[in-house]
């Protein structure tokens, strides 16, 4: 996948890590958040009744710390690792990279303060206020710019798949992000959509979905091209099943929006569409997903002693899993049963916890040993501890919220034989209880796995830099 | 191992991986159609509720049981047409209208809390739900949601037809502290908005801007240069907590729906 290298290159990879070391920061505590949102579910006292820890002000710090903090935090760090390793260059220019790192991370320190003191624009995943989603646009253009321009400048003839599906997911964005956040300001913390009713509606879960499509997953696919090959020591198992599946989920992957919006008062043939599309997703998510499995094939026994590739092969099954539930949840009869419901929530989380978050943990080891030159991690054996927590973590999770979303959704839906309702919907709230405890505790799990991984990567850098301080060279200009 | 000369799928393709340029074109046509397919259609098809400067609603016809169309200003309130002239003489069941100020002024602190996080206001056409919530909302009854409040989750109860299923004495004790009033709700207790003065000049803004969005605003015939210069005064004295109680006493009681009667297409 690289290219014949005769003279060395010299990345710029200090940039790179800084934003791992920011990555396994914020996923420390973007899931600690969600612990605390999830338990406030659970146990109500928790919102202590300090408004700016509500469970209605918190959800969006949240989802923003996981999504844009971690997530993106993880992308650029991975980002900038491939596009200059695949392409056998320096990135177009250091300077650029270091400005999104910093301007990335002021709109995360912007988000905390802003969205507890209720500053939101009311739309979910793309919460934040209109000053703030200006400087998004910004940062994410210097970021997309940079990355593009790099490819541009590379050394090796084709460009790698990886790239491919950064830079799907560095256009799409842009227009996601700039379309659904047409606001008219009404002062410097507060603005209102330009679109209302159906017309907001599906261009905000079009924004929702093609975010899970193209920042969750194809960002994340592009580090699962690059590391999952690299970390078993083999080729990509089918260029053919990459181009299938790079073009069919880029086509294709924006249509599926609407299923979100089944049975409301956006008009049926847009929700079907939607759905029909999010079936036919199924074909291309798989083969991507056996794609990364087959890439395995003859280094299978690796697993029992290569803790990285468990983060690897568990998110691509985690992957195929949740890419084939959710086509399942976008089919009408289904969807009637599991819209509003946790399902729902579970579901997101088997694809952010399970996918994303090991997928980028997997990438994130097998940087740290590259990027600060060392063998092992400080600990290997820690790295596996993470890998059973992380595991053990999100299954809990998810199990909890999918009995707790059919078990909402039955109910909800059921008659007695007087031919009125059987339960009262508090009475549904009261039976999540014990699912919102499991769902916390296992949230928690997975939370006490991040803060080992961040330890275990803090004493690595710690252990190599002293180790080099004798012969130091900066890695970097 | 130079085999970079070899094309292993289609010369297309090929060509794509080898050009930077042509690789970001493709990629950002590809991304762009299903987009275009399912939104724009919604801005010029009827049941899609875009109503501004056109009275049909992009000739939405809604039948009632005989076959005859209903006028659209049954379904959305229109002070030309209406008995009612103005927002204050509104009557319920008199159609779709803009919110009152206070209302409004609840809904910002409603959008601020995160409500939606955990309350849809959008009621599907499912018997348990008609029994549960009331008649499946429409298309127009949002037509005004600036930033919609549709939800995607009931961690609570769906509030689309909130309207006078409680008191305002209930509802403000379920806001302040909501486990004195149904035990077993997971509900913040809120009881610190009723400390809280209305923002004044805010709610007057939101008015102002609502008025000069490109898509569905409020007709100025509505929000009258006279309605807002009252505004100030309207709010004079009152908390978050009232406010929100208006807004939710004012939700899904605007359409008088006929039983029976299509009204999604």
């Amino acid at each position: 996948m690289e290219a014949n290298q005769a003279t060395p290159v010299k990345y710029d990879m200090e940039v790179v890590r800084w934003f791992t070391i920011a990555a396994a920061i914020y996923a420390c505590v973007g899931t600690l958040i969600g612990v605390w949102v999830a338990s406030e579910l659970a146990w109500p006292f928790l919102n202590f009744d300090i408004a700016e820890i509500t469970f209605g002000r918190l959800r969006p710090l949240h989802t923003n710390a996981v999504i844009f903090a971690f997530g993106g935090c993880a992308l650029m760090a991975t980002g900038f690792y491939i596009v200059q390793r695949t392409g056998a260059t320096k990135l177009w220019s250091n300077g650029l990279a270091w400005a999104t790192f910093i301007g990335w991370n002021l709109i995360i320190v912007s988000a905390v303060i802003t969205l507890p003191l209720g500053w939101t624009s009311g739309k979910e995943y793309a919460e934040l206020e209109w000053p703030i989603d200006i400087a998004i646009a910004v940062v994410w253009l210097m970021y997309g710019f940079n990355y593009i321009m790099t490819i541009g400048i590379r050394k090796t003839s084709h460009i790698y798949v990886s790239n491919w599906f950064t830079m799907g997911m560095i256009v799409m964005i842009t227009y996601l992000h700039v379309v659904n956040s047409m606001a008219i300001p009404v002062s410097m913390t507060n603005s209102f959509s330009i679109y209302s009713g159906v017309q907001d509606a599906m261009i905000q879960w079009w924004w929702g979905h093609n975010a899970v499509g193209f920042y969750l997953t194809g960002g994340f696919l592009a580090i699962m091209y690059y590391f999952v090959p690299k970390q078993a020591g083999r080729p990509v198992f089918s260029y053919r099943l990459s181009v299938l599946h790079f073009w069919a989920l880029t086509f294709g992957y924006v249509w599926l929006g609407a299923h979100h919006l089944q049975y409301t008062a956006l008009p049926d043939w847009t929700g079907s569409l939607g759905a029909a599309v999010s079936l036919a997703m199924i074909i291309p998510s798989w083969g991507g997903a056996m794609n990364g499995m087959m890439t395995l094939s003859g280094a299978w026994d690796r697993l029992r002693t290569d803790y990285i590739l468990r983060f690897l092969v568990v998110a691509l099954a985690f992957y195929a899993m949740s890419t084939f539930e959710g086509p399942v949840m976008s089919i009408k009869t289904v969807n009637a049963l599991s819209h509003y419901t946790d399902w729902t929530v579970g579901h997101v989380h088997s694809g952010a916890l399970g996918w994303m978050a090991m997928v980028a943990y997997g990438a994130m080891y097998h940087m740290i040993k590259k990027l600060w030159g060392v063998e092992k991690m400080y600990s290997e054996g820690l790295v596996n501890v993470h890998f059973w927590l992380a595991t053990i973590g999100t299954v809990v999770y998810v199990v909890a919220m999918w009995v707790s979303g059919i078990m909402q959704g039955l109910m909800w839906r059921d008659y007695d034989e007087y031919g009125t309702l059987t339960y009262t919907f508090v009475e549904s709230v009261s039976a999540m209880h014990p699912y919102y405890a499991m769902r916390a505790i296992g949230g928690l799990i997975f939370n006490i796995g991040t803060w080992i991984a961040l330890y275990n990567i803090v004493m690595t850098v710690r252990t190599a830099s002293s180790a080099r301080s004798a012969s130091a060279v900066p890695a970097n200009a | 191992m130079s085999d970079h000369d070899k094309i292993y799928s289609t010369q297309l393709q090929d060509k794509t991986e080898r050009s930077t340029l042509l690789m970001f074109v493709l990629t950002a046509i590809a991304v762009a159609i299903g987009g275009i397919v399912e939104i724009v259609p919604l801005f010029y098809l009827p049941n899609t509720a875009m109503c501004q400067n056109d009275p049909t609603c992009n000739n939405t016809q809604h039948k009632d049981l005989n076959g005859n169309v209903i006028p659209m200003d049954k379904i959305i309130w229109n002070p030309a047409t209406s008995a009612s002239k103005t927002l204050n003489d509104w009557q319920p069941g008199d159609g779709v209208r803009p919110y009152k100020t206070l209302e409004l002024a609840g809904r910002n602190v409603y959008i601020r809390e995160g409500c939606f996080l955990c309350h849809s206001q959008m009621i599907r056409p499912f018997r348990d739900e008609k029994d549960r919530y009331g008649h499946y909302s429409i298309a127009e009854e949002s037509m005004y949601d600036h930033t919609y409040q549709w939800g995607s989750k009931r961690t609570g109860p769906d509030l689309a037809r909130l309207a006078g299923k409680y008191s305002d004495e209930w509802h403000r004790r379920h806001l302040m502290y909501p486990r004195d009033v149904v035990p077993e709700s997971v509900m913040p207790n809120y009881f610190w908005l009723a400390d809280k003065k209305v923002d004044v000049a805010e709610t007057v803004e939101t008015m102002k801007v609502l008025t000069i969005m490109p898509f569905n605003p409020v007709p100025k015939t509505i929000y009258t240069d006279e309605y807002i210069a009252g505004a100030a005064a309207e709010l004079e004295g009152k908390t978050d907590m009232d406010a929100l109680i208006a807004y939710l006493q004012g939700l899904g009681n605007h359409v008088k729906f006929e039983e029976g009667v299509n009204y999604r297409d």
